[in-house]
């Protein structure tokens, strides 16, 4: 055995155990009859037909769009600090990723408590509002704009970071070269800057799509049920309705989706590349 | 011209930087401000200051004993995390081995998997080992999903590992313990520490891994997600606040440890220069 797959070893059947044979055993359940608890029964399609009749497609293309819609609000948001932290805020820049990372480690549903204190009548905007100017427009929460901003606050570091890797990973010789040869500002973001981080870029897109079509706690604290995301129906299936088979035949579905998207995207990439070995 | 424009990108890009980590932490002062409000209802501005809150929410049991269970998970999850991802980064970034690079890739899996979902799919993997959920079975299923993320942290210190260190250790008649202990666990020591410190937060805050695994005992944002969802009662907010300042406590502490390090690392090489 070499050294290599030696010290891979424990990491490899971890995951066998607590990845791989989960989502087998999910997979398995979804060939289940419905409301059974046990492996044992005779394998049916019954789940997946339910589906198809019923409106979880609705779902569906609620959390694909919402996902789709804050990888590209992100991409815009992110791109400038993610270009500050490599080329313009030099010492600072430790100290500003540090204040990218802190609220990854605070659970996002205590952030997102905060915005509501924060759109809530009577709270910190419509309340300054109030006391200040005498206006009280209506509160945005429990609409879709606050969810959609719940979720563009939540993973901005999962986008922010690989984009910063990405372009950190264009050096700064290409670029003066470029310019040297006459290529305008333009020029040199269009034809060297933007390709040579896409690698970084994709990743980031990729990481907050796969994290967002999973979001559910954004629609339950900022969005009142407004909207119901898969992963409700999900739950609920798991939870209320006691339906494990049809929850995890909805979880394959996504599962599906999901695992596609990642494979054909990380398999473009060389990762030693990405993560700098020089 | 040039240098003109220039200056004017980067102030943009400055100004912009800067509103967005206002955007940031924006929810966390609304957090902070409501802790530190003594009537039963939130309301801006606040008219009545008080530390009421904080006391009753220090005073109960129910809150320490939250804390030390979601201490408790966050130290084993850190400990078994930083072993295995330790060997796993190894694989991933120094050796150079035929599985290399689609164990690169397979261990990114957990990472880009919606979470909710693989706490879902834990639970029923849980039930079907017939398995007691509790703590034991949270520490398990947080650890799916941080040992790929600190292989990952740990992996870009071992990149900038140069292996002639070991070799020379090797050639100089060290055994294979001894490289380890005295030249590869050294050298990889900045690399390991913020593993650690990844593995305790992302344990510390995690919710959606938490939610279906724990069966009866409650981590604190879970307790935090059931009180904000029965409505509003002031204890949120303080406990926010204390599990918000815990991780700024001990990320600034990490970092000023690393920091530390490296300081002493460079004044010993400045020595051995002169």
């Amino acid at each position: 055995m070499s050294q290599g797959l030696r010290s891979a070893l424990p990491v490899i059947l971890f995951l066998l155990a607590g990845f791989a044979a989960p989502l087998i055993a999910v997979t398995w359940f979804s060939f289940m009859p419905a409301r059974t608890f046990a492996f044992a029964g005779t394998p049916t399609l019954a789940n997946y037909a339910t589906i198809l009749e019923s409106t979880s497609y609705i779902s569906f293309l609620w959390s694909l769009g919402l996902a789709a819609l804050t990888v590209f609000l992100l991409a815009i948001i992110t791109y400038p600090v993610a270009y500050g932290l490599v080329r313009v805020f030099g010492r600072w820049s430790t100290l500003v990723t540090l204040l990218f990372t802190i609220p990854l480690f605070v659970s996002e549903n205590v952030r997102l408590y905060g915005w509501v204190l924060f759109l809530i009548k009577n709270g910190l905007l419509l309340g300054s509002l109030k006391s200040i100017f005498g206006v009280e427009p209506e509160s945005i929460l429990f609409t879709l704009p606050a969810i959609i901003l719940g979720m563009v606050y939540v993973y901005l570091p999962f986008m922010l970071f690989p984009m910063t890797l990405g372009i950190s990973m264009v050096p700064q010789d290409t670029r003066d070269a470029a310019a040297d040869l006459g290529a305008s500002r333009l020029q040199v973001f269009r034809e060297v800057e933007l390709p040579l981080s896409m690698p970084g870029i994709l990743i980031g897109c990729l990481l907050t799509f796969v994290l967002a079509v999973g979001a559910i706690a954004e629609a339950k604290v900022l969005g009142g049920q407004q909207i119901i995301p898969i992963i409700h129906d999900i739950e609920i299936a798991f939870t209320y309705a006691q339906n494990w088979p049809l929850g995890a035949a909805l979880s394959v579905l996504l599962m599906l989706v999901v695992g596609a998207l990642v494979l054909l995207v990380l398999r473009r990439f060389d990762l030693d590349v990405v993560l700098g070995r020089r | 011209m040039q240098d003109r424009a220039t200056r004017l990108r980067h102030s943009i890009v400055s100004a912009w930087t800067a509103a967005v980590i206002v955007f940031v932490y924006l929810p966390t002062i609304c957090i902070i401000l409501a802790s530190l409000t003594s009537s039963r209802y939130f309301q801006f501005p606040i008219s009545r200051w008080g530390l009421d809150w904080w006391t009753k929410t220090l005073n109960s049991i129910e809150v320490r004993q939250l804390l030390s269970i979601s201490i408790t998970i966050a130290l084993c999850v850190t400990v078994v995390a930083v072993v295995l991802a330790f060997f796993g980064a190894l694989a991933f970034a120094r050796y150079d081995w035929k599985g290399r690079s689609l164990f690169q890739k397979l261990i990114l899996l957990p990472i880009f998997f919606p979470q909710s979902v693989l706490g879902l799919a834990l639970l029923l993997w849980f039930n079907t080992l017939g398995l007691q959920l509790s703590w034991k079975t949270a520490v398990f299923a947080h650890l799916v999903w941080i040992v790929p993320v600190v292989t990952l942290v740990i992996s870009i210190q071992v990149y900038s590992f140069d292996p002639a260190l070991e070799e020379a250790a090797f050639d100089l008649g060290a055994s294979r313990w001894q490289v380890l202990k005295e030249v590869t666990l050294p050298v990889l020591f900045p690399g390991i520490f913020s593993g650690a410190l990844f593995a305790f937060l992302l344990s510390w805050g995690n919710f959606p891994l938490s939610l279906y695994t724990t069966g009866a005992d409650t981590t604190v944002p879970e307790y935090l997600y059931a009180k904000m969802v029965a409505g509003y009662t002031p204890g949120v907010p303080v406990l926010g606040t204390i599990s918000t300042a815990g991780a700024i406590l001990l990320l600034l502490g990490g970092y000023a440890v690393i920091v530390a390090l490296r300081r002493a690392r460079g004044a010993s090489q400045g020595g051995q220069d002169a």
